[in-house]
């Protein structure tokens, strides 16, 4: 069979483009995991690289595709109200955790209203906006809300309400379960094997609830902690998957000429990376306004995109990410235009104070990016001064204020009430975070329009909303947007199907299938 | 002296490199107007591809001549500032633990010794992560790793000196004995010191080319370590951006070097090896 299917493939090909065919079964992937995770019980850690492993073995009720549209997972339908006050989920049958027990709608009850209510602050966050989570027969769930709130639909990724079992966790400290260490889910692959420093191995959940999923036999997940050292391994052909992030920016063109190389940029919608500048609205120049705007005309963005990040990802024109919903373009765009800048200086009489710009401790990517902002300011006649930190550094210096300038990047997690918001109302505005309203922006009238549109029921209604945000927001500045990023996953082209959904790796290697 | 200099022709070519690179400091912003740090050209141009850029350009498309001149301003300031900082304080607790001797002397050189017994290197990463890595607190970290070995020379030619009959001589002149040690003492050790600062100005050129090929320069200034180490990850692809760096830095620490040998053939001709005039 494999013979004949090969020799088919030969001749199509031979003849002809790319064929489709049914996808091949077996084989191993080996990805690139950076840094090793914390620990792999997704309901407890939900940083990046727990994500990338653990969103093998978790599920939650939906999946969410590159458009950010939902889709089936451990819920197989699902309703909303007209009032947008009830969510009913109708789930899958025949599920089973990885131990063989039975999955039911109990979990998921268990799961949200208890395991994540303690361990998860995010989820919290939307939880406050439920009433009451019930299962009225074992594959149901209902979740109604106390108020309409927008974004709900976007919080059943598995990075954000994970499902995990009742019987293992029921009654017992969470944190410190022995079980913690060996995960137990839903998902495509279970938990074999983690050799601290060198790799976690998956292998195939043969009792998985759809037929033919997943294709795969087996996933390593390889821990190499230098740059350089994960590109060789690449190279060599030791491991298939770069996810995004994994090598320095320079090493990607080198990576995708080779032979059997595909890159792709898609598998962030979900998260959307945006990066900016937190420019100070408290003291110094940047509390001015046309200071700030000014900040934004003098610099090329375009060049940096293309220069400092090899031209992946797009320049930011809004607060909001235009891979995400409820992006608009109906703003003033910033293009390099150093005179209008100078301009916007002389009117409000800059004096050439020294401007502090902090650059984000993270590599050399990032430090060249504050030299190229530096050198852009300065050709407009600010003076601009890098101050050099560490990690520790960095989040001391922006949670308290400290600084005049300073880069970060956040994820936006879909929709605007989840992930964008926090940077911009008053509300957030607490020192000791450098996660919140750092910047100090404070406009009463806007935060009314933010907590309107998250609160209603009609997505049109709520994207009318946020562009006026977005209009308004854009003409004073708040911060400095730079750029949508994009962290191109890199991948042997013999890998199909690898990146689907919106969280890309994350939950990739349930539909992946290697070509023979 | 100068002549037995002169006729030394590697400190010769040292001196001929040394001036190359004081001259290339001194007209970097003449020849280059608009800094080291501005983006001219696309990135990671090979040198010699395009008119008016013979080293090519770096990550962000800036010139690599323009940041190598500038370059040498930094390091030949660092260089020069921590050596003479170094002295400032070497020479002086130097002098004083071999002139007085008993418990200045022992006091002096424990101190000497605590300082000694700390890896240079360790010491000044410390240093420069502890305050803020700008210009002046690496050239204070090198400078205060570079001093004890001062000490320890001026102390040795001191204790020398003090034994010698003229200063017997200027004892029963009636000169107090601080005088001495300034008048007397000081100007007979001299010769070695300068041999010795000729070095540390090389030393402290490679500190700081260390220092900043670890990400502990000053941000905001141009310097060949700094060009090293942005250049690493690129190494493989560009290998231009590391390497005149690196020539520069081989080079003037080269001349300083020959200069330093130079010098103390023509200082010390008792000392200098036989078949050299």
């Amino acid at each position: 069979m494999q013979h004949l299917l090969k020799a088919t493939t030969f001749l199509v090909a031979a003849a002809l483009a790319a064929p489709a065919f049914a996808q091949d079964d077996g084989g191993r992937l080996d990805i690139v995991v950076q840094p090793e995770p914390p620990g792999l019980m997704l309901g407890l850690v939900q940083n990046g690289p727990t994500q990338l492993v653990a969103g093998d073995i978790f599920e939650s009720l939906l999946r969410y595709d590159t458009d950010l549209v939902p889709g089936p997972s451990l819920a197989k339908s699902w309703e909303i109200s007209d009032d947008g006050l009830v969510y009913t989920f109708h789930l899958q049958e025949g599920v089973k955790w990885h131990d063989g027990e039975p999955f039911s709608a109990d979990d998921v009850v268990f799961s949200a209203d208890v395991f994540l209510r303690e361990t998860h602050a995010r989820l919290r966050a939307s939880l406050a906006y439920v009433d009451k989570i019930e299962a009225p027969d074992a594959n149901t769930v209902v979740f109604t809300l106390k108020e309409p709130f927008g974004p709900f639909i976007n919080a059943f990724e598995t990075g954000t309400m994970p499902i995990v079992p009742k019987h293992i966790y029921e009654g017992t400290d969470f944190a410190n379960n022995p079980a913690n260490a060996t995960p137990i889910g839903t998902g495509p692959f279970k938990f074999d094997k983690w050799e601290k420093g060198s790799y976690i191995h998956l292998v195939k959940n043969e009792d998985y609830y759809i037929d033919g999923l997943p294709h795969l036999d087996e996933v390593f997940y390889r821990v190499i902690p230098d740059a350089a050292a994960r590109a060789v391994a690449f190279e060599t052909g030791e491991v298939d998957v770069l996810p995004g992030g994994s090598v320095e920016n320079w090493d990607i063109p080198r990576l995708a000429a080779m032979d059997n190389v595909c890159t792709t940029g898609k598998g962030w919608e979900f998260f959307a990376p945006h990066a900016w500048m937190w420019l100070n609205n408290r003291e110094g120049p940047t509390a001015d306004k046309r200071f700030r705007q000014a900040v934004m005309y003098a610099m090329d963005r375009e060049f940096m995109k293309d220069v400092v990040w090899n031209g992946y990802g797009k320049v930011a024109t809004s607060p909001v990410s235009s891979r995400t919903n409820f992006y608009s373009d109906d703003t003033t765009m910033y293009n390099h235009d150093p005179e209008k800048a100078k301009a916007l200086l002389a009117e409000m009489g800059y004096d050439g104070t020294e401007v502090r710009l902090l650059p984000l401790p993270y590599g050399e990517t990032w430090q060249r990016w504050a030299e190229a902002v530096r050198q852009n300011l300065s050709e407009v006649g600010i003076n601009v001064q890098i101050d050099s930190t560490d990690v520790a550094g960095w989040n001391e210096k922006t949670a308290n204020w400290d600084y005049d300038m300073a880069f970060t990047y956040l994820y936006q997690y879909g929709d605007p009430a989840l992930g964008v918001s926090r940077n911009y109302t008053a509300d957030r505005i607490k020192k000791g975070s450098p996660w919140n309203n750092v910047e100090g922006y404070d406009n009463p009238e806007l935060d009314a329009k933010w907590a309107a549109a998250a609160t209603m029921v009609k997505p049109e209604d709520r994207a009318k909303i946020y562009a006026e945000i977005q209009k308004e927001i854009v003409d004073d500045v708040p911060v400095a947007w730079m750029q949508e990023l994009e962290f191109p996953t890199i991948y042997r082209c013999n890998v199909q199907d690898l990146v689907t959904t919106g969280i890309g790796i994350n939950d990739g290697p349930r539909n992946a299938w290697i070509k023979k | 002296m100068w002549k037995r200099f002169r006729s030394n022709i590697g400190a010769m070519v040292g001196v001929a490199i040394l001036l190359a690179v004081i001259l290339i400091a001194v007209c970097a912003p003449l020849i280059y107007p608009h800094g080291p740090w501005q983006m001219v050209q696309r990135p990671f141009l090979p040198p010699m591809s395009v008119d008016g850029l013979p080293l090519g350009t770096d990550t962000l498309g800036r010139n690599v001549a323009a940041q190598l001149a500038y370059g040498a301003q930094v390091s030949l300031l660092v260089g020069l500032v921590s050596t003479i900082v170094a002295l400032l304080i070497g020479v002086p607790l130097g002098a004083v633990a071999g002139f007085y001797g008993n418990w200045v002397d022992e006091g002096a050189m424990r101190f000497t010794e605590f300082f000694q017994t700390i890896p240079n290197f360790a010491l000044a990463i410390v240093l420069v992560a502890i305050f803020e890595p700008t210009l002046a607190s690496i050239t204070l970290a090198i400078a205060i790793v570079s001093w004890p070995p001062v000490a320890r020379l001026v102390r040795a030619e001191v204790m020398s000196v003090r034994k010698r009959e003229f200063v017997d001589a200027a004892t029963l002149a009636g000169l107090s004995r601080p005088k001495i040690l300034i008048t007397q003492v000081l100007p007979n050790t001299v010769s070695p010191i300068i041999v010795m600062a000729s070095l540390m100005v090389a030393t402290a050129i490679l500190l700081e080319s260390s220092l900043s090929f670890l990400g502990l320069g000053d941000p905001n200034a141009m310097s060949w370590g700094y060009m090293i180490g942005a250049a690493r990850t690129v190494i493989r692809t560009s290998w231009w951006l590391s390497f005149f760096p690196g020539i520069a830095i081989v080079l003037t620490v080269l001349a300083l070097n020959l200069i330093g040998e130079g010098l103390n053939d023509a200082l010390n001709p008792h000392l200098s090896r036989k078949g050299r005039a």
